[in-house]
């Protein structure tokens, strides 16, 4: 069963992924990104990580992705990307499979034991509660950085997007 | 067949290829950007696979900071991306080279 469910989110993921890099609209890339964040979350449910599925959704697909799409249609600028057309795309696929063979070996390397199984996850493994308990103690003070982060962030943005600074 | 940390991994590996092959290959301002968010997003997928494999949250606290780190970039970066359209009037990369030396 969780091999169907892998082997399915997976398709579903790498499909997207291809669909977004070798599409011509941008727009049809957004879309093919939010396809692969469903996939990822489920994939990271799949990991007994449901805080960070239930983030992905809500952060990525929801928020980033909604970003994205909005300065697309904002922009509204016709591809000139005419050029990326049949013969690009099969290079932009011929990369990616010339590429994977020489990077996947390197991360299976790094793979701890690889057991059958991982070792049986605590109850709160993952679950809000869990992962709450970690980051508003032991790094409480990353979180706090992370917000400082997120308002300059916000400043820089509203500032960059000025119409006219003074 | 039973699934192994070694799958998740290499899936991975895949989608970070993919994002560095848009990076490469994308002449698109926008669209690099959505391919850096994917080599993002493969990272994560390491994370949380070896936070599995160890029985340690601690790989679930660095997917949360990723997250908002990518949600600040995304904000400035295509922030740049409109302000540059406004005096450029394109997002075509090959034509913002006036920093080329």
């Amino acid at each position: 069963m969780e091999a169907i469910l892998f082997m399915t989110f997976a398709a579903v993921a790498i499909g997207g992924a291809i669909g977004m890099v070798i599409s011509r609209q941008a727009v049809t890339s957004a879309v093919n990104l939010i396809v692969v964040m469903f996939a990822l979350a489920a994939l990271f449910a799949m990991q007994d990580a449901h805080l960070i599925a239930a983030l992905q959704v809500l952060v990525y697909a929801g928020a980033i992705m909604v970003l994205f799409l909005f300065v697309i249609m904002l922009l509204n600028v016709r591809e000139k990307e005419g050029r990326a057309t049949t013969r690009n795309s099969t290079w932009q696929i011929v990369a990616i499979l010339g590429l994977t063979p020489v990077i996947t070996p390197v991360m299976a390397f790094f793979s701890v034991a690889d057991v059958a199984h991982a070792p049986e996850a605590p109850a709160d493994f993952g679950t809000t509660a869990g992962v709450g308990k970690i980051l508003y103690t032991s790094y409480l003070l990353p979180f706090e950085v992370a917000s400082v982060l997120l308002l300059a962030a916000l400043v820089g943005a509203v500032i960059l997007t000025k119409t006219k600074l003074r | 067949m039973v699934i192994t940390a070694t799958f998740y991994l290499a899936l991975s590996a895949i989608l970070f290829v993919i994002g560095v092959v848009g990076v490469l290959t994308r002449r698109n301002v926008i669209v690099i950007m959505m391919s850096v968010e994917l080599m993002l997003n493969a990272g994560n997928l390491a994370f949380i696979t070896f936070a599995r494999e160890l029985n340690d949250m601690t790989g679930h606290v660095f997917v949360f900071m990723v997250m908002a780190v990518a949600a600040a970039e995304a904000a400035v970066g295509l922030a740049i991306v409109l302000a540059m359209f406004k005096n450029r009037e394109t997002i075509d990369i090959d034509q913002i080279a006036s920093l080329k030396g």
